[in-house]
């Protein structure tokens, strides 16, 4: 149940941005959420409605990108799509390989007024 | 709510911190806010443009591009710093309740308390017992009670160790709360994670939660007494740690009986010599 905490910060970063940037009321709040981050986006939707009650983020619409995990074959030197963190690479077999996409925990962007 | 490092602490308590928070004098950097400026841009693009409400002329698009744990890993960052000028080896200890985690932490205590300066956050949802457990060593403790909080992040450690205040050159054990998945994804600013897993739990748990395997520098197969009673398989999970970690050191003990409890010293011995050079009193700048 980290999602809780995860939307505490984004929340807490929005209302950083509120102060910087002049707004007063988000409508949607775009996320970019790796498959390897360890969040359960229905948990973080469920989490976010809850702590952003009451502050410039109060019903704003949460859209979630799913980021797939690719990691790259140290053998074949390619990129290959991954379901975990210790897949083998499907052409050669070969393991670790190196993750390069699927870890992120962003905000992406914000459409305010 | 913190007016000096907005810090809305929830149901977190640290001892002794009865966090009047709004009188205290926060002596640590880490409450520097760094603001990333965002960039505004127009509404002309492609599939968010088309997703805005009509009607809603004032509306506009900011772009971002921020890490959500960007928070956490500033105060982590300014943990990290204080840690390396005091010379203090912070270590992580993580892994699911029942591991053993406070007895192995009451045995190292015990066993090095003449030998190095120690001290040690206890991290659990309720109650301060850990922290007692631990000062009947002798050895400073401070308690943080997360509440309903699955986890530690390095703004309660922040706080901890204004209250803590640590010898120099000491070893921090921090003892996370008891949990294989949320710790993994929070720095506190440690030298290593050390992730306990004891025999009487499943071998495959690497596989089960590959995050905190794949974060810890040291993991300890703990209760190794009790193998004879059980069919743990100690190479398969091996195995598993490894597929997971290529990287991560293994050792084999038992808390209890003291099996093994010798290289685990060690490596403490040896990983805080590093953390101690370059931050003796005739050494730093």
């Amino acid at each position: 149940m980290h999602e809780l905490s995860l939307c505490e910060g984004v929340v807490q970063l929005i209302e950083d941005q509120a102060l910087a940037q002049q707004f007063s009321k988000v409508n949607t709040v775009w996320l970019e959420i790796g498959a390897l981050a360890g969040v359960e986006t229905e948990a973080m939707r469920f989490s976010f409605d809850a702590v952003s009650s009451g502050t410039v983020a109060d019903g704003a619409t949460l859209n979630i990108i799913d980021i797939p995990a690719q990691a790259r074959c140290p053998v074949c030197d390619k990129a290959v799509q991954v379901s975990a963190r210790f897949d083998a690479c499907p052409d050669c077999g070969h393991y670790p390989l190196e993750i390069i996409a699927g870890e992120e925990l962003r905000i992406k962007e914000l459409e305010v007024q | 709510m913190c007016t000096t490092c907005g810090c809305g602490h929830g149901e977190t308590r640290i001892e002794g911190d009865e966090h009047d928070h709004h009188g205290h004098a926060h002596h640590h950097d880490h409450h520097e806010h760094h603001h990333h400026e965002a960039h505004e841009h127009s509404h002309g693009h492609g599939v968010i443009a088309a997703a805005h409400a009509p009607g809603m002329s004032k509306s506009r698009i900011l772009s971002i591009e921020q890490d959500i744990l960007g928070k956490n890993n500033e105060y982590a960052a300014a943990n990290r710093r204080w840690f390396a000028s005091h010379g203090t080896l912070t270590l992580n200890l993580v892994s699911s309740p029942g591991s053993g985690k406070t007895t192995l932490l009451t045995n190292t205590l015990s066993q090095l308390k003449d030998e190095l300066p120690m001290a040690v956050i206890e991290g659990d949802q309720q109650t301060v017992l850990d922290a007692e457990r631990i000062r009947a060593t002798g050895i400073k403790a401070i308690q943080i009670n997360t509440g309903k909080g699955c986890h530690l992040d390095a703004h309660m450690v922040g706080h901890a160790m204004e209250s803590l205040q640590p010898e120099e050159q000491s070893v921090l054990f921090i003892e996370n709360v008891g949990n294989l998945v949320c710790p993994a994804a929070f720095d506190l600013g440690e030298a290593h994670k050390v992730v306990i897993l004891s025999v009487t739990e499943g071998e495959d748990k690497p596989l089960k939660y590959p995050d905190m395997f794949h974060a810890a520098d040291l993991m300890i197969l703990n209760k190794i007494d009790l193998l004879p009673h059980l069919n743990f398989d100690v190479d398969a999970c091996i195995g598993y740690a490894r597929r997971v970690n290529p990287r991560i050191k293994i050792l084999q003990l038992s808390a209890t009986s003291g099996e093994g409890m010798e290289n685990w010293f060690a490596w403490i011995r040896a990983t805080r010599e590093l953390a101690v050079i370059g931050t003796g009193p005739n050494e730093k700048e």
